[in-house]
């Protein structure tokens, strides 16, 4: 095509900007996490010593079994419910549309809303705690949001109720892409409902599952307004994600380079799950 | 007969049901909301209010203390409006222009750049906060609404390139074809042909990058100073100020106002919205 240069004149700036933004910051970050740096950048070369202060902070492992308990939880959470929602809107409901814009609204909600208003539902005092007593069962107490042990989950109820909706919808849209004859095939021979769903349905969905699995599982590993909202990571620091301990080493806590070091690890957990996905999807396409 | 009843009764329990969770804490935030504080104690999470009052919105927007400030969320709105509009318009831009290259002029090269760019979508924030935070001090525009601008463009980049580029990419190469014979170039066949059939992903865009840059919480709370707080930060603030009396009714109202603009555009073009949902995860 003429004119060659022009368009590569165009894409140029904000490639390289971006590109620059990406790797260029995740190298300099690589850096910093390498370095001895506490309240302010500070590039003397330090080795490894920041991780290994990673890999002996309790705090850390706290946020690390945080996230396998927070992570299983949420995603196995939202991928069945969100599953569910799809398969119950398939069965050609006339107010489907009414239904879906319901079960998907969270997703246009800020994490900080939905925090706020879990915080309020959840608390002890005058929550769903206070709502049941009224109702009549005096001894009932729900104090997982402030329980070191349960605050956890309070953040998976609250995460599930945001995304499932979001699963529901890639699932259908999914459903939707299936050819209907092999359906009508199926109710010729007599199967069942169920039986077409779990034998041909849900199996054709495999490719829509796996890149829903990935969308999901990497937002549970980058969630952090969810429980700034609801726990601040507390109590204690019983709710930390390692989202939530990068920033409070990085910007509340003046360790800058423990840090830089905790956003490797997250760098590493998404890139683990990302690009293997990226690099067969793109593969596929040629 | 009966049992197919039956079966359509079980369905729509079971849709009712899931439709009553999701709605619930909507409700919640809502009649809350309108209640004053008497009634939020004597009262309970579903109860109606008895006379419903807005003080608790009016407070909300314009006295609630947000830490030491007591101004109410309107400076927060603000500056929330002042970010977005620019950062939703420019980033926008940049992607159709990248797509349009991406899809119709690709160069040795172009697919590779692509693929690495794919990545900024889903890579964790924090790996770029604390050196943007240096750049943006370097740049001069820490802690202010410019950096945050700057910051929310950068980051669009990948997916709005992401979505136009798997748009443009089913708009038929005849076309650009026949408008190149008939002497038409880059930027003629860009605002004569490709962008006149742009409407649908631009809207796509338009409100995916609104919705992500309103509900930003992360970089406006890094990035911001004292008078450039997004509302995000402003609510986060406001619902965790601890006061002798913990103002239920008043952080309702809050997470509402903060809510409404991105419900709004949700319930006027919800058909879009979800689009740009699921185009970032099913590619083309």
């Amino acid at each position: 095509m003429r004119a060659s240069w022009l368009p590569k004149l165009v894409v140029a700036p904000s490639f390289v900007l971006a590109l620059l933004f990406i790797y260029g910051l995740i190298a300099w970050n690589g850096y910093l996490s390498l370095s001895a740096s506490r309240l302010l950048p500070n590039y003397e070369f330090a080795g490894f010593q920041q991780y290994v202060n990673l890999y002996d902070s309790e705090r850390f492992r706290v946020a690390l079994s945080n996230m396998a308990v927070f992570g299983t939880l949420f995603v196995g959470g939202a991928m069945a419910i969100g599953l569910l929602l799809a398969i119950l809107l398939d069965q050609k409901i006339r107010a489907e549309g009414v239904l879906r814009t319901i079960y998907l609204y969270p997703m246009a909600l800020s994490f900080i809303v939905t925090g706020t208003a879990w915080k309020w539902i959840l608390n002890p005092g005058l929550g769903i705690e206070h709502l049941v007593r009224q109702w009549g069962l005096e001894s009932f107490t729900f104090d997982w949001l402030v329980d070191p042990d349960k605050a956890i989950y309070c953040i998976a109820i609250a995460g599930v109720w945001q995304s499932a909706g979001f699963v529901m919808a890639l699932f259908l849209a999914g459903l939707r892409g299936i050819d209907d004859s092999i359906v009508k095939a199926a109710q010729v021979d007599g199967a069942s409902l169920p039986r077409i769903y779990w034998r041909i349905l849900i199996p054709s969905l495999r490719p829509v599952f796996f890149s829903t699995l990935m969308v999901v599982s990497h937002l549970a590993i980058k969630s952090f307004d969810l429980v700034m909202a609801l726990t601040a990571g507390g109590p204690g620091f019983a709710t930390d994600l390692p989202a939530t301990f990068m920033y409070a080493m990085a910007f509340s806590r003046g360790q800058i380079g423990l840090g830089a070091a905790s956003a490797t690890v997250m760098l590493a957990l998404v890139a683990a799950i990302v690009v293997p996905y990226l690099y067969s999807e793109l593969r596929v396409k040629k | 007969m009966n049992r197919l009843a039956t079966h359509r009764l079980l369905l729509w329990a079971a849709l009712l049901l899931f439709a009553a969770w999701f709605l619930t804490p909507l409700y919640v935030m809502v009649v809350t909301s309108l209640k004053d504080m008497q009634q939020v104690r004597e009262g309970n999470l579903l109860s109606l209010p008895g006379n419903p009052t807005l003080a608790s919105w009016a407070k909300a927007w314009s006295s609630a203390c947000t830490g030491i400030d007591c101004g109410g969320l309107r400076p927060f709105f603000v500056n929330s409006i002042l970010m977005v509009l620019p950062a939703v318009a420019v980033s926008t831009t940049i992607g159709s222009l990248n797509g349009y290259v991406l899809a119709k002029w690709r160069f040795p090269g172009s697919e590779t750049l692509f693929a690495m760019l794919l990545f900024g979508v889903f890579m964790p924030m924090q790996v770029v906060l604390l050196p943007m935070s240096q750049v943006l001090g370097w740049l001069g525009i820490a802690s202010s609404i410019w950096g945050l601008i700057l910051v929310h463009v950068i980051a669009g980049i990948p997916s709005t390139t992401l979505f136009f580029r798997n748009y443009y990419v089913g708009l038929p190469d005849e076309l650009i074809k026949a408008a190149m014979l008939d002497g038409a170039g880059f930027w003629r066949i860009f605002t004569r042909i490709v962008l006149p059939l742009s409407t649908p992903i631009l809207v796509v865009t338009l409100i995916w990058q609104f919705t992500n840059i309103w509900n930003d919480f992360l970089y406006g709370v890094v990035f911001s100073g004292a008078d450039s707080k997004p509302i995000t930060v402003g609510l986060n603030n406001l619902a965790n100020t601890s006061s002798s009396v913990k103002e239920y009714n008043v952080d309702m109202a809050a997470a509402m106002i903060a809510a409404l603009p991105t419900l709004f555009v949700y319930v006027v073009a919800g058909k879009y919205f979800v689009r740009g949902l699921t185009a970032g995860a099913v590619k083309g």
